[in-house]
């Protein structure tokens, strides 16, 4: 893990600095006097070698200092630690979406395995994940925000909400936390047309693998005997057998997570909502290259350590995993 | 039985050819991957005679036509530029498939690549190799590919690039297990006894043998390329205008969605179909390979 790590962090080094940008260029402007660009070309570190640079950008992030970015002119630790609740927020709804709708999917498509209702089950579910999610998020903007009215458009909640007092970050939480339910569904209102979009998207892999694993749990021979024992058809699906369905699912539920973080960037950036994936697509737009580094590295550590965490509790829920 | 004395032969391709009916047979049955093999016929028709479908230059600019709502002229309308947008959709889909040939083909080269050597040789390479593949695995696609780009300079071929750097992984790792699963078969001790190099092994006799499930897979990534390039094509990181990528195209309608909705739309639409296409075609040939569900 810390090999894969420092790796890590060689990459979003070396993608960053390769990035053609001129950051002395981009603070002070084109026309500033040549002692100045000197002066805060040393500031920043820039005019030492390579390798010092480097070595500089590890031991900052070690300690949690991942420089200054270019636009906001402040900490980039500062910046990711304002922007990831909103995106974690979203990926959690959005989770929790593909969850209510995958699995259902996946059990209807397994009962009534190759009737219509599997076929519509996985045309739908497919469709999902297939569609583009700036395509579908435009579209449903268009509908719901722009003809219809009854969503809003974009951010997190309306400008002339009053934002409760800062506990988790997460909009949801904290207003509930302090009792404004004005706020709380606002930020409610506002979560839906994303999360909708994110959720749909990756609805797919989890209802194939409901799917599967129910067509084969549904096979063995504690279903068979437990229908021999003249338990009704309803309780066996949902007693017996969705119980040990459900374990493959745990883990892809853990990825889709992960995956939630990626799809993230585009929904983010259709719905104005102010999180970790607009925020590394501006700075990649804008060449804000410590933003950049800062961003990506965070990413990469968060979806390593959902990808650790997926892979233990795979092997706590199923004892086959465990050598 | 017939499966005795001089017939063995025979009756092994037998077998084999009835195995392929059977896969023929299922295939057929599984009314959803016709249904997307059908859609990515079109597709690639579409693309091969894209000359002859559009009926217009896709990336010339006419301002007298600009912004017109479908028509029998224009049917899917025109851009604030005046192009045709069923004609920019139409060339659009040699785009896709370029990325796709191009990317399949760069990542899963440089997949197997890593793979084979790194299952076929073991220790120290293997541990190197698996652990780079560890570092491009622990980005989300999308972010890392959005880094290339950007380090890459903006367009479809560095796009394209990028795309194949992030996508290598998977194969690598599925190309690794199957190059040690067949390392310890019998068939390669024999040829090495009879003296043959690491590398004729290598190329020879292993890497035929890991080609199948490689392509199976490289075949069910396919859709996600296309979202991919698309992504980054919107983000404006991909394909720059007035290249017609069917993203770069979605992108290009932001601005006037409200009123001039057909620009983004239909472009989407085709993204949604084609991916649909493929996704649907993946899922039945992971219904038709698992042996489970097979027979």
């Amino acid at each position: 893990m810390l090999v894969v790590l420092f790796g890590v962090s060689v990459v979003v080094f070396v993608v960053a600095r390769a990035i053609p940008a001129d950051p002395v260029g981009a603070i002070l402007g084109g026309n500033a006097p040549l002692d100045v660009v000197e002066d805060m070309t040393r500031r920043l570190g820039l005019d030492k070698p390579l390798f010092d640079q480097f070595v500089d950008f590890i031991t900052g992030a070690a300690r949690g200092d991942l420089g200054v970015s270019i636009k906001s002119n402040r900490p980039v630790i500062k910046d990711i630690a304002e922007f990831f609740p909103a995106t974690l927020e979203l990926a959690i709804v959005a989770a929790l979406i593909s969850v209510l709708l995958g699995v259902p999917l996946g059990i209807f498509s397994a009962v009534h395995r190759n009737k219509l209702i599997d076929h519509f089950c996985r045309v739908f579910s497919i469709l999902g994940v297939s569609m583009p999610v700036f395509w579908t998020g435009l579209l449903l903007l268009i509908l719901f925000y722009y003809h219809l009215g009854w969503l809003p458009g974009s951010g997190r909640v309306d400008i002339f909400t009053v934002v409760p007092p800062r506990v988790t970050g997460l909009l949801l939480m904290d207003s509930l936390l302090a009792g404004d339910f004005g706020a709380f569904k606002d930020a409610l209102l506002h979560i839906i047309l994303p999360a909708v979009v994110l959720g749909y998207s990756s609805t797919a892999s989890i209802a194939r693998i409901m799917r599967s694993s129910m067509l084969d749990v549904l096979r063995q021979d504690f279903i068979r005997t437990a229908r021999a024992k003249g338990i009704g058809r309803k309780l066996v699906i949902y007693r017996h057998a969705l119980r040990n369905a459900l374990i493959p699912v745990v883990t892809i539920i853990g990825l889709t997570f992960g995956g939630l973080l990626e799809g993230a960037v585009l929904t983010e950036t259709i719905f104005g909502w102010p999180g970790l994936g607009r925020y590394i697509v501006n700075s990649l737009l804008l060449l804000d290259y410590p933003a950049i580094m800062g961003g990506t590295l965070f990413v990469a550590v968060v979806y390593s350590l959902v990808n650790l965490v997926v892979d233990i509790v795979y092997a706590a829920l199923d004892p086959r995993m465990r050598v | 039985m017939e499966t005795e004395g001089s017939n063995i032969v025979v009756s092994r391709r037998n077998l084999m050819l009835e195995d392929w009916k059977h896969t023929l047979y299922l295939w057929r049955q599984n009314k959803l991957a016709m249904i997307g093999t059908v859609i990515i016929v079109f597709f690639i028709a579409i693309a091969v005679f894209a000359p002859l479908i559009a009926p217009y230059d896709p990336v010339k600019v006419d301002l007298s036509q600009a912004l017109l709502s479908p028509s029998f002229e224009h049917i899917f309308g025109t851009d604030q530029f005046g192009r045709d947008i069923f004609s920019r959709v139409i060339y659009g889909a040699r785009i896709e498939v370029g990325i796709i040939l191009l990317v399949t083909v760069i990542s899963g080269a440089i997949g197997i690549a890593v793979g084979i050597t790194a299952g076929y040789f073991g220790g120290v390479i293997d541990e190197i190799l698996m652990r780079i593949t560890d570092i491009f695995l622990a980005f989300p696609n999308l972010i890392l590919a959005m880094a290339l780009s950007a380090m890459l300079g903006r367009g479809v071929f560095n796009a394209i690039i990028a795309i194949s750097l992030v996508g290598w992984t998977v194969i690598a790792r599925l190309s690794r297990a199957e190059a040690m699963k067949i390392k310890s078969l019998p068939y390669i001790e024999a040829i090495r006894a009879l003296g043959a190099g690491n590398l004729r092994i290598l190329l020879l006799h292993i890497l035929p043998m890991c080609m199948s499930p490689v392509l199976v897979q490289l075949s069910l990534r396919m859709g996600s390329i296309i979202l991919t390039a698309a992504g980054l094509g919107f983000l404006g990181l991909g394909a720059q205008p007035p290249t017609p990528e069917w993203g770069a195209i979605v992108s290009d309608g932001r601005s006037y969605l409200v009123d001039q909705w057909w620009i983004s739309t239909f472009p989407g639409l085709f993204i949604a179909l084609v991916v649909l296409g493929f996704n649907l075609l993946g899922d039945g040939i992971r219904d038709i390979m698992d042996p489970r569900i097979r027979r």
